[in-house]
């Protein structure tokens, strides 16, 4: 029990998949304009990310085994992909108000690099499914957390007094390497 | 090898096969009456009737928010076949939204082009072809004639073309009958 809790606490704060691992930077600087437009973001991808880890943890186990580890990068990717097309029919038939929130993000979310990244990373690991869905979830936590943290700086950046150099990207690039620097201090909390 | 092939290729076959069956079992109905009423709409995305292009002008209709005399290209033919759809009846166009011209396609006067992209930006069915710097020229067969690249063109290089009648695009008027007022 308590081995979950840290590692649920290991993926959102110590290992933050962006701001530590710099995994799934483009929706990360991408999407990050609006905070309206990353909430909707951060809800698809926590939706996909704890689906496909789970997916590709049981895929790699029992569909590739020891022998074909080569195909593990390609059979991810066609599960991802065939797990948002899913999501997607899905969510349109049964919560179209949540299908008409996340909008074009959902598809979005197949070329994300966090997605297939966050797999990869537990088999290589050898975790157990339990563990396999909680990095998952624990991923697509830490992920929406600072995308909407994100969102908000940016958008008081927008008023904020500075110099023209510094508008617009410059500064999103500095504000995004302070806030890795601060995810720094969470480093050996747990493993 | 002949492992790793066949893996993926059940792989492909379950995940389409799920694909497939959710994609029946999920499927989402859309509103008849909109594809109705989009089909009768000319399809020229031109945004004269107020709205950003013929299916929201469509569903504009089925929900009773819209007039069906806002459409110019489609004429007092369009609007008879509305208000049969409907069963409402028919009116003259809304003058408001522009008048009925003949078809036509716009034409890029290709000397005078300097490639700024702006129609292409601009098309909403993409019949613009060309590049950053690039000459632009238009395909003649996609072009809808909405007009919508004239106000972007920084040199005015676009004109609109009334289309010739001739042996490959004549057809039958419909017939035409004069309406009795009681």
């Amino acid at each position: 029990m308590e081995n979950y809790f840290l590692i649920l606490i290991s993926t959102v704060f110590v290992n933050n998949i962006v701001l530590v691992r710099i995994l799934g930077l483009c929706p990360f600087m991408g999407v990050s304009k609006k905070l309206e437009a990353s909430i909707g973001m951060a809800a698809a991808t926590a939706f996909v990310l704890t689906l496909g880890s789970g997916a590709s943890f049981l895929i790699d186990k029992y569909l590739l085994g020891t022998d074909l580890i080569y195909l593990r990068t390609l059979s991810f990717i066609v599960v991802i992909a065939a797990i948002v097309q899913f999501t997607e029919m899905f969510l349109h038939k049964v919560f179209p108000l949540l299908y008409q929130m996340l909008g074009i993000y959902l598809p979005l979310i197949t070329t994300n690099c966090a997605v297939l990244g966050i797999p990869l990373l537990i088999v290589q690991e050898r975790h157990n499914l339990v563990e396999a869905l909680l990095i998952g979830l624990g991923g697509a936590l830490g992920f929406s957390m600072v995308l909407i943290i994100f969102a908000g700086m940016r958008e008081r950046l927008e008023s904020a007094d500075m110099p023209q150099v510094f508008r617009g990207s410059a500064i999103a690039m500095i504000t995004a390497g302070l806030m890795s620097i601060a995810f720094m201090g969470f480093s050996g909390l747990a493993k | 090898m002949l492992t790793a092939l066949l893996v993926m290729i059940g792989l492909a076959l379950f995940l389409g096969l799920v694909l497939g069956f959710s994609a029946i079992k999920f499927k989402v109905e859309d509103n008849p009456l909109v594809q109705k009423i989009d089909a009768i709409l000319p399809q020229t995305q031109c945004g004269q009737c107020g709205f950003p292009g013929c299916k929201p002008y469509a569903t504009a209709i089925a929900k009773g928010e819209a007039d069906i005399n806002q459409c110019p290209p489609g004429g007092e033919e369009g609007i008879r076949k509305l208000a049969e759809l409907l069963g409402v009846e028919a009116k003259p166009l809304n003058a408001e939204h522009g008048v009925p011209k003949p078809k036509s396609v716009a034409v890029i006067d290709e000397n005078l082009c300097i490639g700024c992209t702006l129609c292409i930006q601009a098309c909403p069915v993409d019949a613009i072809l060309g590049a950053a710097k690039h000459m632009h020229t238009i395909i003649a067969q996609e072009c809808t004639g909405c007009e919508l690249c004239l106000p972007p063109c920084p040199v005015d290089c676009i004109r609109m073309e009334p289309i010739q009648e001739d042996i490959a695009n004549w057809k039958w008027k419909s017939p035409v009958y004069s309406m009795k007022r009681t």
